[in-house]
């Protein structure tokens, strides 16, 4: 008789996955990093709106840069000019709101010496406001003599039609993204720390269970959780803040999507602290110097444009940071998971090396 | 009774410079319950987890019923059930669920149910492991031993820090196991836990047998060499008074 032959790991897997699902359902901690956190900052933002607002305007090709107009906005420091892209790649940025204007600025043959062509998004009113507001005050000052034509610049005005980009649809996949990062770093580290110093594993050990199966087991438990609580934000935002969901179901899809392969990444990183860390107390630290930076630096609560120069190729390197922007775009500009290949390579690249390190690092006993 | 279920030949683990078992060699008979017994350190639970598929050995040969286990550890771990020396539970999970969940490690259908009735838990089988008190949680250990119906079950210091009627019950819960056939082998501190319970006996010092057979033969040898207590034996002794004190039936709080 070989009792081998008869064993399923898959039973085995299955039996880990439903109990671990269990014990994080009854985990108040989980309940609260995964849900309660996000909802609340949700709903803070929700109703409070963005604070120091950044304008990203492009200035098409060919525009006078030598004008008081250009010089004065460039000046203010709340304009963002965006000069690398083409008339195309603009207009469709305008569309969708990642721009907030364009401005093109033409040298006159007679008076006034400049026509200021500014084209708005009803994608993006309230930042196309802002600007229109800074704009309209420069205008006034430059053409600050009482006669009928201006003197320095006639403003010609536009606005193109565009899906309403509100603060719910920053902030939403922001949180989504944090709160995979923490459920997956923190949530994994302490379940293997805490069943490697309980000697749960151990027992586990002396049952024909295989590694992989524990591993699978909790990775199931813990992505089931994560969708559900990702869906559960998903619909909250849609419902109750009109959170965009531009291809409806199809998009909350593929954000469920998104979240899978994030979670399974942030889960490598919990991986490598519960191996680094000696004790139950130890994983916090360790895990929110992986965490902290994330949640400040990747675009969770601001847009990695605001931050200083030098601090954003920072921003640029942490996989969070590839996870919102692949969430926004799929939520808000209604992109594929073909269109975000780029941040799903980068993600990818990460996943390697933080299991690389895992499988080096990882401690069973 | 005669034929060994377990046989350990020139058994060595060493830790760096350490030497923690010294060539040991025994024999466990079929079932017969058999005890290791020796002081702290003396590499007892080494042995048993060599044993138990749990460690590495550095030299030496293990057959538990006929598999080898260099050779078929993954066989072995079918027909053995193991309670280690503090280990925990799965968290978050009442009894019922632990033993689906080790049903499924093992790949066994089982009722929970009617596992817990064998330790006399049903009561507490909406339970968290946590909240028992120490006898239920020891019972509890011994049930999860029995999930896979082993041929032999390795309970590593079963009684340790159990009041008198929770060790009696437990006995009681240990022969019973006996008696439905199953080969156990068993360390404790207690000697007259051992003298009650084992069949044999091997006694361990600093990673090596020194002696095996019956706790009768032993001490009926000790007494041929000469040996007197200090003081008279009494006809009861204070852990008598102490059940008669205070009844044999076990309180659960």
């Amino acid at each position: 008789m070989t009792p081998t032959q008869s064993y399923s790991n898959t039973k085995a897997t299955l039996a880990m996955a439903k109990a671990s699902f269990r014990s994080i359902i009854r985990s108040p901690s989980a309940v609260v990093f995964s849900l309660a956190f996000p909802l609340i900052f949700i709903l803070v933002f929700g109703f409070i709106g963005g604070g120091g607002i950044k304008v990203d305007v492009g200035l098409a090709a060919g525009s006078d840069t030598i004008n008081p107009v250009y010089q004065g906005l460039k000046k203010s420091g709340v304009v963002n000019f965006v000069t690398e892209q083409s008339a195309r790649e603009m207009e469709a940025d305008l569309t969708k709101g990642r721009m907030d204007a364009i401005l093109d600025i033409r040298k006159n043959a007679g008076v006034p010496p400049y026509t200021v062509n500014i084209k708005y998004t009803k994608a993006s009113i309230k930042n196309g406001m802002f600007l229109k507001s800074t704009l309209d005050n420069m205008m006034v000052a430059l053409n600050a003599v009482p006669n009928q034509t201006p003197r320095m610049a006639r403003l010609r005005e536009t606005t193109v039609e565009g899906r309403i980009y509100r603060t719910i649809d920053f902030i939403l996949p922001g949180q989504l993204g944090f709160s995979l990062l923490s459920s997956g770093v923190f949530g994994t580290a302490f379940v293997f720390l805490g069943l490697r110093v309980t000697l749960v594993i151990k027992r586990f050990f002396a049952t024909p269970v295989k590694r992989f199966s524990i591993v699978l087991g909790e990775a199931i438990a813990r992505i089931v959780f994560g969708l559900i609580g990702s869906l559960f934000i998903i619909l909250i935002g849609h419902f109750l803040f009109n959170f965009t969901l531009v291809h409806g179901f199809i998009t909350v899809l593929n954000m469920l999507v998104l979240s899978t392969l994030g979670l399974i990444v942030f889960m490598g990183f919990g991986f490598v602290v519960s191996g680094i860390a000696k004790n139950e107390s130890s994983v916090p630290p360790i895990a929110n110097i992986i965490t902290m930076p994330q949640f400040l630096l990747s675009g969770t609560f601001f847009s990695i444009s605001a931050f200083p120069a030098w601090l954003q190729p920072i921003s640029r390197a942490l996989p969070l940071t590839y996870l919102n922007d692949a969430m926004r775009k799929v939520a808000f500009e209604g992109a594929g998971l073909g269109d975000v290949g780029h941040q799903l390579l980068i993600l990818l690249a990460w996943g390697i090396g933080v299991y690389a390190i895992a499988v080096k690092v990882f401690k069973w006993e | 009774m005669t034929a060994p279920i377990i046989t350990v030949k020139g058994l060595v683990k060493k830790y760096d410079d350490f030497t923690a078992v010294d060539n040991i060699s025994f024999e466990v008979l079929n079932g017969e319950i058999f005890g290791l017994l020796g002081p702290n350190g003396a590499g007892k639970t080494t042995t048993l987890e060599i044993m138990e598929t749990l460690r590495d050995k550095t030299s030496g040969s293990v057959t538990i019923h006929g598999l080898d286990l260099d050779k078929d550890p993954g066989a072995i771990k079918h027909i053995i059930g193991v309670q280690l020396q503090a280990a925990g539970y799965y968290p978050n999970l009442n009894l019922s669920e632990l033993i689906e969940l080790f049903s499924g490690l093992y790949g066994v259908d089982i009722k929970p149910l009617d596992l817990l009735e064998k330790v006399a838990l049903t009561d507490k089988a909406k339970a968290k492991y946590k909240d028992l008190s120490g006898g239920q949680k020891q019972r509890f250990s011994i049930a999860t031993t029995l999930i896979n119906q082993p041929r032999i079950i390795f309970l590593d210091e079963p009684t340790t820090g159990l009041d008198p009627q929770a060790r009696r019950n437990l006995w009681d819960l240990i022969l019973g196991i006996r008696a439905a056939g199953t080969t156990i082998v068993l360390t404790t501190h207690y000697m007259d836990e051992a003298e009650v319970l084992c069949d044999r006996v091997a006694f361990i010092d600093a990673g090596r047998v020194i002696g095996i057979d019956t706790p009768d033969q032993f001490i009926d040898n000790l007494v041929a060499s000469g040996f007197e207590r200090k003081k008279q034996v009494k006809q009861a002794n204070l852990e008598d008074v102490f059940i008669n004190l205070t009844g044999k039936e076990w309180r659960e709080s």
